[in-house]
């Protein structure tokens, strides 16, 4: 009987996710499959691609704005990565300490995620405005002339590193989750050894939720790498501005650059398979690496 | 933050790709038969035209009459260049199309638009009435692709003000002599405790760079659009000249940061606020200043080459028809009603007594046609108000000293290399002969590769 009841809930289950998988099918993996293609073709849009063979591949390591662009984006993603686990991670500990007010804070936390990226971007510009804005003010009362955080090529990632901190309440909420689920005998036990706050988070907190937080860790990295929005709103804008600044010429910003504004679509292409590549690699490493650190409830060590 | 995740892009260009499948050579805009007389049918899809305004709807209300029978269908919003090029990939492509002049070279290097030579024989246009600089714009290798209208320009806006505060006069930022200029920038300039309080003259860098560099005597681009000259030395010069405007004021970073936090459009512009003493800008910005600050200060000249004769920047739209267009012949017809000087005339008398009934300013129109601009220059009335007088003469005669860059078929990439150049410059990551050096090289390379492509055909 069991087999035949199987294979008829296997049929069920087919049939209510198989939207889904005609959108998968048409929507992704034909697409992706097509930029396959494309990527070694010379295809403008409006004409039929050409193909060209590994042309696009041996161009892409030659541009110099390739080798910038990556430069930039792993730059951007060493320090926004950490940043990011660093803030979220505290925030979930207040929040957790918190008690009642938690579900309050929570979505007070929450709420900035919320906002359009392209609003991000403008209001970067206005916060980080070296003359006028919020930053510099505040380091103004405390006697420090603040640096030109829209300009100044230097400071121009650490200024989107703060900006992505606004959108850290997506991975507070997973680490406050997963805070909720450490049992509390593990703490009365360490109270009773005479842990203090720091000692117990240490030992105890940060092994029990290391599954949520590498979670997080490489959720944020991709998110890094495919970087856009508020760097292309806040420096490459479409609208009437003409300024730019290269520190912020993030991977995904010179791809939709060669792809949307000089209609290089075979190049875009073997651009964004070669982002691809990265991150598979990246996400690879940072599995193999971390793999000794992190605790799965159901395995056993 | 958020993301365009690499797969959307993916999707994106694969999407773009799926539709590309269907190019076909179905090309019914290459056998039209152009004829002023001939009575017109069908439906019109214009893709790119926007009426939002008065003079966008009284010309389309003229246009609809010279149309007869057709039905236009308007697909209002800004050219969006993917779906435009997509759709004449695809083969359903709009029947006419309003971009700016500066697309069309890429348009019509890529097939995307079809040459009008035989459109302007039979709807009888004749080029001879566009402003030549608008029409160069428009023509590439030779050929007509588009129909211009509009036309903008820049004139330098001052605030008498801080001018007389500080003992110049307009005719000392015009342009006409640098020297006088950077002078005058250091002392209509104010800073307090290190901060700038008053931008003393703004070059508008990066985009017044064609400005600057053709005031020197100098083309950022050969005539013929195929060999960039952003090295030229003259080049060099004048951007040596506009950005040390921005270092005399503790450089650009600071320019820029104040300049940001100004309400261009609002009551506290910046010579409402006393916080500019001169720029050179586009003439709509005059009916800005003019509806939310009618008492602000101000002085107008034209931008003056060394030479000490107008200049100005020309920009503008212009009518293309699409290769595979349905309705080619409705399609020019309504290019050439649009543009028409008698279609101008009558928005521009319409324009007068609806600014009568506001209670504002007319201060002109330029529409890219000189018979045009003639006419309805002629039919500009004192205000009563010398300032805005002033500024009505100043854009008249600037438009009549336009220049534009030709079109060529890497428009984009040729606009990335030399404002990425000035950039660099601004940024402090380069001098200015090595960022132009750079700029020459990249630019040159995207104009030699699209131009082969295109001699290959």
């Amino acid at each position: 009987m069991g087999r035949q009841v199987r294979s008829r809930e296997t049929r069920a289950a087919l049939l209510f996710i198989s939207p889904w998988i005609v959108g998968f099918l048409v929507f992704t993996a034909y697409p992706v499959i097509y930029t396959g293609y494309l990527s070694f073709t010379d295809y403008d849009v409006i004409n039929d691609p050409a193909f060209v063979g590994f042309d696009n591949f041996k161009e892409l390591l030659e541009d110099d704005k390739v080798a910038l662009a990556l430069r930039n984006t792993f730059i951007f993603a060493a320090m926004s990565v950490p940043a990011q686990l660093l803030v979220s991670l505290a925030l979930a500990l207040l929040l957790n300490w918190a008690g009642r007010a938690s579900g309050f804070f929570r979505t007070a936390f929450f709420l900035p995620k919320m906002t359009p990226p392209v609003a991000i971007g403008v209001l970067f510009l206005l916060i980080f405005n070296g003359q006028s804005g919020l930053i510099n003010g505040m380091l103004g009362t405390i006697g420090i002339d603040g640096p030109a955080w829209t300009t100044d090529p230097s400071w121009v990632k650490p200024g989107l590193v703060m900006m992505s901190l606004w959108t850290v309440g997506g991975s507070v909420i997973i680490l406050l989750a997963a805070l909720r689920n450490v049992p509390q005998e593990l703490y009365d036990a360490a109270r009773v050894d005479g842990a203090g706050f720091w000692r117990q988070t240490w030992s105890i907190t940060i092994p029990m939720i290391s599954g949520a937080m590498f979670f997080v860790f490489i959720v944020d990295t991709i998110a890094a790498f495919q970087s856009f929005s508020e760097a292309y709103t806040a420096f490459f804008g479409s609208g009437n501005t003409t300024y730019s600044n290269d520190a912020a010429l993030f991977y995904a910003i010179y791809l939709f650059q060669q792809a949307f504004q000089f209609l290089h679509m075979g190049y875009a292409s073997a651009m964004a398979w070669v982002l691809f590549v990265i991150i598979m690699i990246v996400t690879f490493i940072q599995i193999r690496v971390t793999q000794r650190f992190v605790y799965y409830e159901a395995e056993t060590r | 933050m958020r993301r365009v995740s690499g797969i959307g892009l993916l999707v994106a260009a694969g999407l773009l790709t799926a539709c590309a499948q269907g190019t076909g050579d179905d090309d019914t805009s290459a056998d039209a038969s152009y004829d002023s007389e001939a009575e017109l049918s069908g439906t019109l899809e214009v893709m790119g035209f926007g009426t939002e305004d008065d003079v966008a709807q009284n010309r389309l209300a003229e246009a609809e009459k010279a149309l007869g029978d057709v039905e236009v269908d308007l697909v209002e919003g800004d050219l969006d260049i993917q779906q435009f090029l997509a759709s004449v990939a695809d083969g359903s492509p709009p029947d006419l199309v309003y971009a700016e002049r500066n697309q069309i070279g890429t348009f019509a290097s890529r097939g995307a638009v079809v040459p009008l030579a035989d459109c302007l024989e039979g709807e009888g246009i004749d080029t001879g009435i566009f402003n030549e600089a608008a029409l160069g714009q428009v023509t590439f290798d030779d050929e007509v692709y588009g129909v211009p209208e509009f036309n903008v320009v820049q004139i330098v806006q001052a605030n008498q003000q801080l001018l007389d505060q500080a003992g110049v006069s307009v005719e000392d930022v015009n342009g006409a002599d640098w020297d006088a200029v950077t002078a005058a920038n250091k002392k209509l300039m104010k800073t307090d405790g290190g901060k700038l309080t008053v931008i003393g003259f703004d070059s508008k860098m990066p985009e017044f760079l064609p400005l600057w560099a053709k005031a020197n005597g100098a083309d950022l681009i050969s005539e013929d659009g195929r060999t960039a000259q952003l090295d030229d030395p003259a080049v060099v010069e004048a951007l040596e000249f506009a950005v040390g405007i921005y270092d005399d004021q503790g450089g650009f970073s600071k320019v820029k940061a104040f300049r940001d936090s100004a309400d261009f459009f609002g009551e506290g512009n910046q010579f409402a606020s006393g916080t500019l003493g001169a720029m050179p800008m586009e003439q709509w910005y005059v009916n800005v200043l003019n509806d939310v600050s009618p008492d602000a200060p101000m002085a107008f000249d034209t931008v003056r080459t060394r030479e000490g004769d107008p200049i100005a920047w020309a920009s503008g739209s212009a009518w293309a028809i699409p290769r595979g267009s349905d309705n080619p012949e409705a399609a020019c017809r309504m290019a050439r009603a649009m543009t028409q000087t008698d279609t101008w005339v009558a928005a521009a008398e319409k324009r007068i007594e609806l600014r009568e009934k506001e209670g504002g300013l007319f201060t002109g129109l330029l529409t890219g046609n000189v018979e045009a601009d003639e006419v309805i220059e002629g039919m500009v009335e004192p205000s009563g108000d010398a300032k805005w007088d002033q500024a009505v003469e100043k854009t008249y005669e600037a438009n009549g000293a336009t220049f534009a860059m030709p079109a060529n078929p890497a428009g984009e990439e040729f606009e990335a290399a030399w404002q990425d150049a000035v950039n660099r410059v601004l940024n402090g990551q380069q001098e200015p002969q090595e960022a132009m050096a750079q700029a020459q090289e990249e630019a040159q390379s995207a104009l030699d590769e699209a131009w082969s492509e295109w001699d290959d055909k």
